[in-house]
């Protein structure tokens, strides 16, 4: 390596010839390659330091379409890596200065990392989002009769009305919700709970009341998927969004450090 | 209330092998590579949390506005073309009374404003 490149690191997984290797390229448009040690085998690739070192990164970070570009590459390496095995994702920017520099680390930790993979062996991450069903209707609007009172008073309680509806509305959604996960939960062998996206990435899905993340079993793998199904049509006040497979991204922390 | 035609779970292709998931949505892998995934030293150490301008776009993106308030990114509560400050709205109530009385044919807004006009 000369000094003008730095060590991408994708991901960790086990010896087994990751077979998907170089079928992507990576975050530089590099060919992806590998670096072993301890009976584990770093996905790296050799990036430029002047687009991803320390400085270029602090920059380069801050603009969203070159993140975005750098993200995608970035999971799709590491979700080609697996070939069948398991795999540890390891979080965007993490640059080493050679490939001696990732031996020390996969030696250094190679315990965790046999554990971490142990954990996501057969096992696949699946995100399930929880949104608000848009309201469709208004509540049949309190029919108390001609009021004897003015326009101005039966407006206000007309939208009294609306906002008491709503607010039923939402902590129905909210029971529904926590049935649904407790369900889901009960499929899978880990369960992760992660903020809620904003509206505006929850495309038009409304607003999104759950962002969860499960570590399911392989051979679940159907059930869960049949789960989330019927947990979408038999609660009307959620709607119940499935995404993955997903590599085990909130599944990889290991509890060191 | 009637549920017209819920969300149909989006399954994706290629559910045997993980990660065959291109049709993913940004947000749904941002959050993943950046918030996920392992965190170890590397050599060239980046905190992603140092980085202002990106931290504060993504939790826009990323978060709902009360995870990004929890983690004190609250700026546009002090934008006043968010939040509408109350001497703006002042001014502005104070047009639109001056506008309506001109409208009504009043000849005097101040008077108006001031409370102490008893009806016509």
């Amino acid at each position: 390596m000369t000094d003008d490149y730095g060590i991408w690191l994708y991901a960790v997984t086990g010896r087994a010839d990751p077979a998907g290797l170089g079928r992507l390229p990576g975050v530089a448009g590099e060919p992806v390659r590998r670096v072993e040690a301890a009976g584990l085998t770093a996905v790296v690739g050799d990036v430029p330091l002047d687009a991803f070192g320390e400085e270029a990164l602090h920059r380069n970070l801050e603009d969203l379409d070159w993140l975005a570009g750098v993200a995608r590459a970035h999971d799709a390496v590491v979700a080609t890596v697996p070939a069948g095995g398991p795999v540890v994702p390891v979080r965007l920017a993490t640059v080493y200065r050679d490939d001696d520099s990732v031996r020390a680390m996969l030696e250094r930790r190679a315990a965790d990392f046999h554990r971490a993979l142990e954990r996501v062996t057969g096992r696949t991450e699946w995100g399930v989002k929880l949104f608000a069903a848009e309201p469709t209707d208004e509540p049949a609007t309190a029919d108390a009769g001609p009021s004897r009172r003015g326009a101005g008073t039966a407006y206000l309680a007309r939208r009294r009305a609306v906002l008491a509806w709503r607010e039923r509305q939402d902590e129905r959604a909210a029971e529904q919700a926590e049935k649904v996960h407790q369900r889901l939960f009960s499929l899978a062998a880990a369960g992760r709970a992660h903020p809620p996206q904003s509206r505006a990435l929850a495309e038009d899905n409304g607003r999104m009341i759950r962002n969860l993340a499960y570590l399911v079993d392989d051979a679940s793998g159907t059930a869960f998927a049949e789960a989330v199904a019927a947990c979408d049509r038999e609660n009307d006040a959620i709607s119940v969004q499935l995404t993955g497979p997903w590599p085990p991204y909130s599944f990889a922390a290991m509890e060191f450090q | 209330m009637t549920s017209e035609g819920p969300v149909a779970p989006s399954y994706q292709t290629g559910m045997s092998a993980s990660g065959n998931h291109q049709s993913a949505n940004l947000g749904d892998i941002l959050e993943r590579v950046l918030d996920k995934g392992l965190v170890i030293a590397g050599d060239i150490q980046v905190n992603l949390l140092d980085i202002e301008l990106l931290t504060i776009k993504l939790r826009l993106v990323i978060a709902s506005l009360e995870t990004a308030r929890e983690v004190g990114i609250n700026w546009w509560e002090s934008d006043p073309w968010l939040t509408g400050d109350s001497e703006r709205l002042k001014n502005e109530n104070r047009e639109l009374r001056a506008r309506v009385a001109e409208l009504e044919g009043e000849p005097e807004p101040e008077a108006i404003e001031s409370g102490e006009v008893n009806g016509d």
